[in-house]
């Protein structure tokens, strides 16, 4: 059984990512010829000078934002699908078990006292992380009638909490200086996005990639249902258990530094779906693909439409919301969530 | 006998009553404020409620000691440049703007004789100036908080409070502050007038864009605020470091010293012609911030500030008796030297 079969929707839409990016590395607000952009990254690789103002915008700027386009993306989809297999659900986002909230939280703490950049986007996901703690802890006190139930009864009700408290931060906030950072790192941006943030980030969502990755055939299995999973021998409480960690590792750290970013994560898996079926092990790498395709694409918008930032958050609702009511009526001719 | 008693019990109580009418008719008066709403206030006003904190440093300013509390509480790094007796007056909320923070029981409660704000006189807060007057009884006055509207929404503020000798004082030294302004900037040609950038928020990427209230005071210097908006109005906004590259500002602005840390030591500001040249300019931020934060009487001490910034040859006054005479008018605090040197240590290039 090989890690990764490569079927050709697969390297379809590896090539697709490719030109995305190559086209989103030369558009900007600040003009580098495409040429400028192919020498600079020429020299960069073989240790040649570059024009300082280019190679500044280029390596400090673009690029770090595209990888960030790219890494927010495609963990969102992969803890999306991951999620929608696992709570067999097509109406779950990976903010489900309350990560976003909780994480969302603990930056706006964090920009309430006036913390560093890097202190807040830490809190943010520690607070994420130990919002799903949370979660998880209370179902598994609460079980009575069966895990799925009372983990999205307990991630409404903490995640309803953790936003009221954010509610309660902006009413203390300084309406000045505190409450427009608020704003904007609620409604989600990669505006300010460093190397640094992408050097802590991408280890990160690597390895929470790795066991969704390993257990793709047990999650396949899981989406058939707790007794038939059961039946082919696979131990339900523990898999629920190590998705739900490595989806959260995931969320966390990049909700840390994108802020919170709606509609991705639940979109992207139907779009997937719609390509090549709900098994798993096949949704997997698709999600991950279209998922930093669409984020590149759409982070390239927030960028270049207009003289200022739109806010990637309100960008992503309105083309997700679209493409969605695309693929519902879609739905008639062939079902987004049939099984094979 | 009860007859005559009652009689006379009824006298004592009328003309006690027609004492009350004429006495309260002569101890008010009607004031018009900046929307043109006529608005009835006692003659005495000895406790006044500010809206918000654009409101309270106005009314710090004119007349401290009718304050009741603030909207926000000032930082401790503050306090040394506010009167000692308003300083540690408590914290009460805000009441338009981004959310309440005070219920109208316990505005009432609090007894102030006149509400004031400054701001913005949309009809949003005129309606809810009327609202607020309507349901509490406390006359509500609105006051037009353009920059350029300073000098007049001083002596308005001075004449409803009965401080007017005062008000006049400090519609004086603010008209003085503007003229300045206008012989300094008048005599740069228009070619050789500074790119400005303002760097906001804790990274320094967020910013106003042209005719938002925050970036007033760049165009009132007759520089340029390189962030174009995409609304006429201009707002708050965030913006990528790329843009910022792009606009190339010679000059950049802020009043938080750790953003300009973050500028002058991270790659990615350092292409911007105003990192190269070290034109980024720390503005003191206590016990207000000089460009906004919050856009108020605050911000005219900036203009001088500015100028001596970004026209140093023209301007000839001494910045540290400038500033120590605006903090002496404005605010009624001594500057200590030690204080002023800190204050103005950002403007050093």
């Amino acid at each position: 059984m090989p890690i990764l079969r490569v079927t050709p929707v697969v390297a379809g839409l590896a090539i697709l990512l490719l030109v995305v990016v190559v086209s989103a590395a030369g558009i900007g607000p600040y003009r580098i010829a495409p040429g400028d952009v192919v020498a600079a990254i020429a020299a960069w690789i073989g240790g040649g000078h570059i024009d300082g103002q280019i190679a500044a915008v280029l390596f400090q700027v673009r690029l770090p934002r595209i990888a960030a386009a790219i890494c927010v993306g495609g963990a969102l989809s992969a803890a999306g699908a991951a999620y929608q297999s696992l709570f067999r659900n097509p109406l779950v986002s990976p903010d489900i078990l309350g990560v976003s909230q909780g994480a969302g939280f603990g930056a706006v703490v964090g920009i309430l006292f006036g913390l560093p950049v890097a202190m807040i986007q830490a809190l943010g996901f520690v607070t994420g992380s130990l919002t799903v703690i949370l979660v998880v802890t209370l179902a598994w006190s609460l079980r009575q009638r069966g895990d799925i139930l009372m983990l999205v009864l307990s991630g409404i009700v903490v995640g309803a909490l953790a936003a009221a408290a954010i509610s309660l931060v902006k009413i203390v906030a300084d309406p000045y200086a505190q409450l427009p950072m608020i704003t904007y790192w609620l409604l989600g941006s990669l505006a300010s996005i460093r190397p640094d943030d992408i050097a802590v980030v991408a280890p990160t969502v690597a390895i929470g990639m790795i066991p969704l990755f390993l257990l793709r055939w047990r999650i396949s299995v899981l989406s058939c249902g707790d007794d038939d999973a059961r039946a082919l021998g696979v131990d339900v409480r523990r898999t629920r258990q190590i998705v739900i960690v490595a989806a959260t590792l995931i969320t966390a750290s990049v909700v840390a530094i994108s802020g919170i970013i709606g509609w991705v994560g639940l979109m992207v898996p139907h779009l997937a779906r719609l390509l090549v079926g709900p098994r798993f092990d096949r949704l997997l790498p698709v999600s991950i693909l279209i998922g930093a395709a669409f984020m590149v694409v759409v982070d390239t918008i927030a960028r270049t439409a207009a003289t200022i930032e739109i806010p990637i958050g309100v960008l992503t609702a309105l083309v997700g919301g679209g493409l969605f009511v695309w693929l519902m009526t879609r739905r008639g001719s062939r079902s987004i969530w049939r099984r094979e | 006998m009860i007859g005559p008693a009652r009689r006379l019990v009824v006298l004592l109580g009328l003309t006690m009553l027609t004492f009350a009418v004429c006495a309260s008719a002569v101890h008010a008066r009607t004031v018009t404020d900046s929307v043109g709403r006529r608005v009835e206030v006692p003659d005495y006003i000895t406790r006044v409620f500010a809206a918000g904190p654009p409101a309270g440093i106005f009314l710090y300013v004119v007349a401290p000691e009718k304050m009741i509390g603030w909207g926000r509480t000032p930082r401790d790094i503050d306090k040394p440049f506010l009167l000692p007796k308003v300083r540690d007056l408590p914290e009460l909320g805000r009441l338009t703007g981004r959310g309440d923070t005070i219920s109208a029981e316990r505005l009432m409660a609090s007894k102030p004789d006149l509400i004031i704000d400054l701001g913005s006189v949309n009809e949003t807060y005129r309606s809810i100036a009327d609202r607020i007057q309507a349901q509490t009884g406390i006359p509500y006055v609105l006051i037009d908080g353009r920059f350029e509207n300073t000098p007049a929404a001083i002596r308005l503020l001075a004449q409803i409070l009965g401080v007017s000798a005062r008000g006049e004082e400090l519609a004086k030294a603010s008209e003085a502050i503007f003229a300045e302004v206008d012989r300094v900037v008048g005599a740069v040609p228009a070619a050789s007038r500074p790119r400005i950038y303002l760097a906001r928020g804790n990274d320094g990427f967020e910013t106003g864009s042209r005719g938002s209230i925050n970036t007033e005071i760049i165009e009132r210097v007759g520089a340029v605020n390189v962030v174009e908006g995409i609304r006429e109005a201009g707002g708050l906004a965030r913006v990528s470091p790329e843009h910022v590259i792009g606009w190339a500002p010679d000059t950049i602005i802020t009043i938080d010293p750790a953003v300009r840390d973050l500028i002058m030591s991270r790659p990615e500001w350092q292409p911007i012609p105003a990192v190269q040249n070290k034109r980024v300019f720390l503005l003191p931020n206590q016990p207000f911030g000089t460009i906004d934060l919050p856009p108020s009487l605050n911000r005219l001490i900036g203009l001088p500030l500015l100028l001596h910034a970004l026209y140093p040859a023209p301007v000839t006054s001494d910045l540290k008796t400038e500033l120590r005479d605006f903090y002496r008018l404005f605010y009624q605090v001594e500057v200590q030297d030690g204080d002023l040197d800190r204050l103005l240590e950002g403007l050093r290039r």
